[in-house]
């Protein structure tokens, strides 16, 4: 789970981490009421959204009178910030944060993730601040220096150290750069953080070593823990149908083709959108129902699949080991008796108890297309589908 | 002798007592594994499917001569349940739970590290269907109906798309030897890597087939074992051809993050070590068919 970056800068202040005074606001007034609590005559009005790449976007502005930071806010409040990570649509503003200027001598790089060949957290800096990170791997990769956390003790002081000296800095500002490494570690760690980033680390021309941005992201996983984590969740920056799949606890990612999909497992639900592909077809959407899912779980699906107005046919794949397809069936029937479904259903069921599944299926009289095998099903889902589209056409035509 | 676990594997069930559990109590008893006991905190004394619960994994361990066991436990409790039965002298161990906290799961792998090498618990999962070999022992959560016993060692990150292959394989006539899950997770207790080393070792498996997925440097990692350590033909099919980039594909772990991770790249890894990648998911049986009737 994403957060601003104002919330996670509060939560890394609280750890130790040195960020420059700022205040939220919700409106072009409140911002400018806030530069004048703040004080200075310099500020940054920077958009809140749950996306990297906010400057080139248009999303940071530097301001220096009353004036310039209602007219930055008022490019900013009500629109959508396209950024190389939002994709096209973009994400909403409907905050924005103002911060006083920081006077900045040199700009680093400071990140921590989950290692996945070490299995543990590892820090990733680079004296390249102010770069993606992806970047700075492409151009300048003998500039990244890295260092795994041993779980069972924590980030040792001598290990902040070693990379506080080889990004560069001057020995006076070790214990600086000490303290903020030890902050990150432990607000990742005791947080169940998957991932922080500092980019830019800076140091200041008052010798300060401050967070000019920071990003955090949380472990799913572990939020029942954190119920102040939690509330942090802001779901304007997420897709409207993939929060109310996550609210059900399905999970759905929204894509642009026309073939909806409901599947069991994750790998299956992917292999099924890949022969979707291979068939001559485009999955509208990832979809796993997940294991022990019961019918009123499956109808939810359907409704949710059907939310999408691009799909024209729905197939539905599953393999019941943990969940079996007599329910899979009894889902699907009281889906399709409650959903207002207008495309083709393609059903392809196999596993656990599966000549009960046919069975019910069947037996509801409903017009299902079924198929034994998944390519039979995607391509009879294709096939559906062109079908649809068509007949619609012929409709149209006709009236 | 398959790998990881045998007919006369003895086998306690921690959370036996849920509903969920239960279910598979009965089915991995009615498979022929030789489940001899469960594992709950202060059910100690009941029973279900005819075998004893115990309150701790070492009092079931003394009172069974358990040596493998699988964690049916929640997701806040898992990791616990995990170390728990690596500290109980359990020698294997399967998790199926998913949704256990990624910090949770760096801290039981550090666990496991405390005990010598010879005497350290095997993880299989979290967040899979567990391991079959056919004919002997089921341990996890798949339909035993649908594995043959055979010689294709099958080794995936997928539940379902696991079964998919054992099924594709039934109706080819061909059989497995043993089915790894090695589960969705970001953190997990085997990688590829470990299972194929030990499908190399065994007698049982003449063929491998491993079934990978977006995201992680698991597969990346085990096209250099191959490379450099597995004789054996390897068959391989990777999903999420058609997964966009940054978005977690459902597994906490399928997420294209970096370079090397994403379905394609890690074909062309794969086939440039000589593995054989098949196309789609429809073609995973025909692909090992073809490669055995090759190397036959």
């Amino acid at each position: 789970m994403d957060v601003h970056e104002y919330q996670a800068k509060e939560i890394l202040s609280g750890f130790g981490v040195e960020v420059p005074p700022g205040a939220l606001a919700y409106s072009p007034e409140q911002a400018a009421y806030r530069a004048r609590e703040l004080g200075g005559d310099k500020w940054v009005v920077k958009a809140q959204v749950h996306a990297g790449g906010r400057g080139k976007a248009g999303g940071v502005k530097l301001c220096d009178s009353d004036h310039a930071i209602q007219e930055a806010c008022e490019s900013m409040f009500g629109r959508k910030l396209v950024t190389h990570q939002t994709g096209p649509e973009g994400k909403g503003i409907y905050r924005v944060y103002v911060e006083a200027a920081v006077p900045i001598e040199r700009e680093f790089y400071l990140g921590l993730v989950m290692d996945r060949s070490s299995q543990r957290v590892m820090i990733v800096a680079s004296a390249e601040g102010g770069m993606e990170i992806e970047e700075i791997s492409a151009e300048k990769p003998d500039s990244i220096v890295r260092s795994t956390v041993e779980p069972a003790v924590g980030l040792q002081d001598f290990q902040a150290r070693e990379i506080a000296f080889e990004l560069g800095i001057e020995p006076g500002l070790v214990s600086q750069v000490v303290r903020t490494l030890q902050g990150c570690y432990r607000a990742f760690s005791e947080l169940d953080a998957t991932m922080v980033e500092i980019n830019p680390l800076v140091v200041t021309g008052d010798d300060r070593v401050i967070a000019l941005d920071a990003k955090m992201t949380f472990d799913y996983n572990a939020l029942f823990r954190h119920p102040q984590i939690s509330e942090l969740r802001d779901k304007s920056q997420e897709d409207p149908r993939e929060s109310r799949a996550a609210d059900r606890g399905l999970s759905y990612v929204g894509l642009d083709g026309n073939i909806g999909c409901i599947v069991n497992g994750a790998g299956l639900a992917m292999a099924t959108m890949d022969t979707i592909m291979l068939a001559g077809g485009a999955p509208a959407n990832f979809l796993d129902i997940g294991g022990g899912a019961t019918p009123e779980r499956v109808a939810k699906a359907f409704r949710l699949v059907m939310s999408d107005k691009n799909v024209q046919a729905v197939l539905v794949n599953i393999f019941a080991g943990i969940n079996r397809c007599d329910w899979v069936a009894e889902g699907l029937v009281q889906a399709l008796n409650e959903v207002q479904v207008d495309v083709p259903v393609i059903a392809r069921l196999a596993g656990t108890n599966v000549e009960e599944g046919q069975r019910i299926l069947s037996k509801s009289g409903l017009p299902i297309i079924r198929a034994g095998t998944l390519m039979e099903a995607a391509e009879r889902a294709v096939v559906a589908w062109q079908n649809d589209l068509t007949q619609a056409t012929r409709m149209r035509a006709v009236k | 002798m398959s790998i990881l676990l045998d007919r006369d594997t003895r086998v306690i069930v921690q959370g036996i007592t849920g509903r969920m559990a239960r279910f598979h109590t009965k089915d991995m008893l009615e498979y022929g594994t030789n489940v001899v006991g469960g594992v709950v905190p202060g059910k100690g004394g009941q029973k279900v499917e005819g075998v004893p619960v115990f309150d701790t994994v070492k009092e079931a361990v003394a009172a069974t001569g358990a040596e493998a066991s699988l964690v049916f436990v929640p997701p806040p409790f898992a990791a616990d349940s995990i170390m728990e039965a690596a500290d109980g002298g359990i020698r294997y161990c399967v998790c199926v739970t998913d949704g256990i906290p990624a910090g949770d799961m760096i801290r039981v792998k550090r666990y496991m590290m405390r005990y010598p090498r010879e005497r350290r618990m095997v993880l299989t999962g979290p967040n899979c269907a567990g391991t079959i070999s056919p004919g002997k022992a089921l341990l996890g959560i798949m339909p035993g109906h649908i594995y043959l016993p055979g010689n294709v060692g099958i080794v995936g990150r997928s539940g379902t798309l696991g079964y998919e292959a054992a099924a594709q394989l039934k109706e080819l006539g061909l059989g497995v030897s043993t089915s790894v899950g090695i589960g969705g997770d970001p953190i997990n207790g085997s990688s590829f890597k470990d299972i194929l080393e030990r499908f190399e070792n065994d007698a049982d498996t003449d063929v491998i087939c491993m079934i990978g997925e977006i995201g992680g440097p698991q597969e990346a990692e085990a096209a250099d074992y191959i490379r450099d350590h597995v004789t054996k033909p390897v068959v391989a099919y990777v999903a999420g051809l058609t997964a966009p980039k940054g978005r977690t594909m459902g597994h906490a772990g399928a997420i294209i993050s970096a370079f090397g991770e994403s379905a394609s790249e890690k074909v062309e890894i794969l086939e440039n070590v000589g593995v054989t990648v098949a196309e789609n998911p429809a073609v995973i049986g025909k692909t090992v068919a073809q490669v055995m009737g090759k190397a036959a």
